[in-house]
């Protein structure tokens, strides 16, 4: 079932002596989720990622704009009505009732012809508690079960009515590191086994580009970005969008484009052909740093993190916006820790050039 | 280890002596009293040991009346009370404007003198040869027969007594409620909503038994409470409880001690370890009772 928003607006009344107008939590959200992906809608707290699920959910009622499943409008309709299953941040399984009782719970709601025996609920309950690998704690409460347990519940719960979209709000957050990973693959596999087209809220970059089909990235209830998640990190809008992605995160100088020439600090540092001249931000993603003797960016050496994997190097320059500088580079590079200054040539790719007011990107041919 | 053990003791000394002196000594004491026949403090004799004092008070029409009037009382009142304390509680947490207002108008009997209500309840009631009262102004005022609540049938001082003590304990429980209400995690009926779930389902099945803990805490001081009821009485009957056949039985056990018909330290003692008896098995049926429906989290 595709999902289709359309100018969907949520603003909330100023409260408060001082009020000024209204808060907007959403500010005309378009979009459209193809029939049965997996969606990660991302952006820090206060975004208003939640709030658009929850309108896409029914809890809230959108000031503004439609919602549509398919073909229906949605917009005025209970959620009961609409067909979702919706897995909350903290689970809100019913402490008093069994984990068989919990999934049951949507199903003993059902009235007139949709009413189903004991034994059709018991069925439908033991058939999810199977898909999400449950099934042998059907007889204790939620308070017996680990965290990532009372996740799978949950999510057996808003899968029990065969909900045309399900819908997760920070389904991981409440996990430990290890069980996040194992439990991400997990969400991604039901999705991929019912099918269902799912919507889920993060503020966790790496979880929403690791599972989803596509991200939506939000700042401050306004859609920045939506796109394929390497799609977007690769080649993000703005400044917002490209600090948002990574870990760790871009590094970002204050630069200036001469001649077709970026400058950070007096050092040419890379050819930016086609970029408007003036002062720009200029973003480098952590694995944009080779290594090179003649390199022309010097940067000044704090340490050196052996990962195993790859190396880190943590550095500082006059022109950076923020701390230190993280850059990755491969372990056959040997850095010598005790140096004072380390250089570095750039990968082209790897750099992201934002106007200085508005800190939209500026594209460039390399 | 050992010094610290000796540390604990030290600190729970205190806690002791207090309850052992004011607690555990009179209960031995008046237990040993319930069994001495014609116990007398003045003198500190008796003339034997025996349970004369619990066959006396058995056969006392006074402590049967006694007993009676409190049974009735603690059945109707304890859960009409809690039972009216949940509806309003239910109504406080769904509205939004002035609720803190009604929330204190709902409290106000609590911090209000139990002796000084029950003079106003006497007032509206009592039919005297000047006035009918003003209850009976308005059941003649619906074309009803005035009645004398205060000193008519017993039906009609049941009610009078019932009313106050429901409105008496009412506050506390709605206090209670509304607070247990109030903690129980809105995210449940987000949860219950999306799944289409009806109000009153919602309520019966996620309100309640996410309050039952309280509701339960509520029935089991409230019984307790009623079983123990003497100055309301005292405040809307006057003193001479048996004279208006509405004595309980702490009333029975005080004028056995210092009523006019006072000075049987004894018949009190056993008519006390009665009222313990019944208190302790009530409770203990709550307990089995609340064992199956209530849910601790």
């Amino acid at each position: 079932m595709k999902i289709v928003l359309k100018d969907l607006t949520k603003r909330y009344p100023g409260r408060g002596r001082k009020a000024q107008g209204d808060v907007i939590a959403v500010d005309h959200f378009n979009f459209e989720i193809p029939d049965g992906k997996l969606i990660g809608l991302l952006g820090p707290s206060g975004c208003g990622k939640s709030t658009t699920l929850n309108m896409i959910c029914g809890l809230e009622k959108p000031t503004e704009g439609r919602i549509f499943f398919g073909d229906d409008d949605v917009t005025d309709l209970p959620p009961e009505n609409r067909g979702v299953g919706m897995v909350f941040q903290s689970y809100a399984l019913y402490p008093h009732l069994t984990v068989r009782q919990n999934i049951r719970f949507p199903l003993e709601n059902r009235k007139g012809k949709d009413r189903m025996t004991r034994a059709e609920m018991d069925a439908q309950a033991d058939e999810v508690a199977r898909l999400v690998q449950i099934d042998g704690l059907m007889d204790r409460k939620p308070g017996e079960l680990s965290g990532g347990q009372q996740q799978r519940v949950s999510i057996a719960r808003a899968l029990v009515k065969m909900p045309r979209v399900l819908l997760l709000d920070e389904p991981l957050s409440n996990l430990d590191a290890r069980l996040r990973l194992q439990t991400r693959e997990e969400i991604r596999r039901i999705q991929t086994e019912t099918g269902i087209t799912t919507v889920f809220v993060t503020h966790d970059q790496e979880e929403a580009m690791s599972i989803s089909d596509g991200i939506v990235v939000m700042e401050a209830g306004v859609v920045n970005q939506i796109g394929k998640p390497q799609d977007v990190y690769d080649d993000p809008v703005n400044l917002f969008v490209a600090k948002f992605l990574g870990t760790p995160a871009i590094n970002v100088f204050a630069g200036e484009v001469r001649s077709g020439h970026l400058f950070i600090g007096n050092e040419d540092v890379l050819e930016v052909r086609g970029a408007a001249e003036g002062e720009v931000f200029a973003g480098i993603r952590p694995e944009g740093f080779v290594p090179d003797e003649g390199g022309p960016l010097t940067l000044n050496l704090v340490r050196v993190e052996v990962m195993g994997r790859d190396t880190s190097v943590v550095s500082t320059h006059p022109a950076l916006e923020g701390a230190t500088v993280r850059s990755i580079i491969s372990t056959e590079n040997r850095i010598d820790p005790d140096a004072k200054t380390v250089r570095f040539s750039l990968k082209p790719a790897k750099v992201l050039l934002f106007a200085k007011e508005t800190k939209e990107r500026i594209r460039f041919e390399y | 280890m050992q010094n610290n053990k000796f540390k604990a003791w030290l600190y729970l000394l205190p806690a002791f002596v207090f309850l052992g002196i004011f607690m555990v000594y009179p209960l031995i004491d008046v237990f040993v009293y319930s069994f001495e026949e014609g116990y007398n403090s003045a003198s500190q004799t008796y003339f034997g040991t025996g349970i004369y004092n619990y066959r006396y008070v058995l056969r006392d029409p006074y402590f049967l009346q006694a007993v009676k009037n409190t049974f009735l009382l603690v059945i109707i009142t304890v859960p009409l009370s809690t039972g009216l304390a949940l509806l309003i509680s239910v109504g406080l947490s769904s509205i939004k404007p002035l609720r803190d207002l009604f929330q204190t108008i709902y409290f106000l009997p609590y911090v209000t003198n139990t002796l000084a209500v029950g003079l106003v309840f006497m007032i509206l009631f009592q039919k005297t040869p000047y006035t009918d009262g003003f209850v009976n102004l308005i059941i003649k005022w619906f074309g009803g027969k005035s009645i004398d609540f205060i000193d008519g049938p017993y039906w009609a001082k049941m009610f009078v007594m019932c009313f106050y003590t429901v409105w008496v304990v009412m506050p506390f429980k709605i206090l209670i409620l509304t607070s247990a209400l109030a903690s129980v995690n809105p995210v449940y009926y987000s949860a219950a909503k999306v799944d289409g779930t009806s109000r009153f389902r919602i309520f019966r099945r996620i309100t309640l038994p996410m309050i039952s803990p309280m509701i339960f805490y509520l029935v089991i001081t409230g019984f307790i409470g009623a079983f123990k009821a003497y100055s309301d009485e005292v405040a809307i009957f006057g003193t001479n409880l048996n004279a208006a056949g509405m004595n309980t039985i702490v009333g029975y056990v005080y004028d056995m001690l210092y009523g006019d018909s006072g000075g049987y330290p004894s018949y009190a003692a056993a008519a006390a370890i009665i009222l313990f008896a019944i208190v302790l098995t009530i409770t203990c049926i709550n307990l089995m009772v609340s064992r199956r429906n209530i849910h601790y989290t």
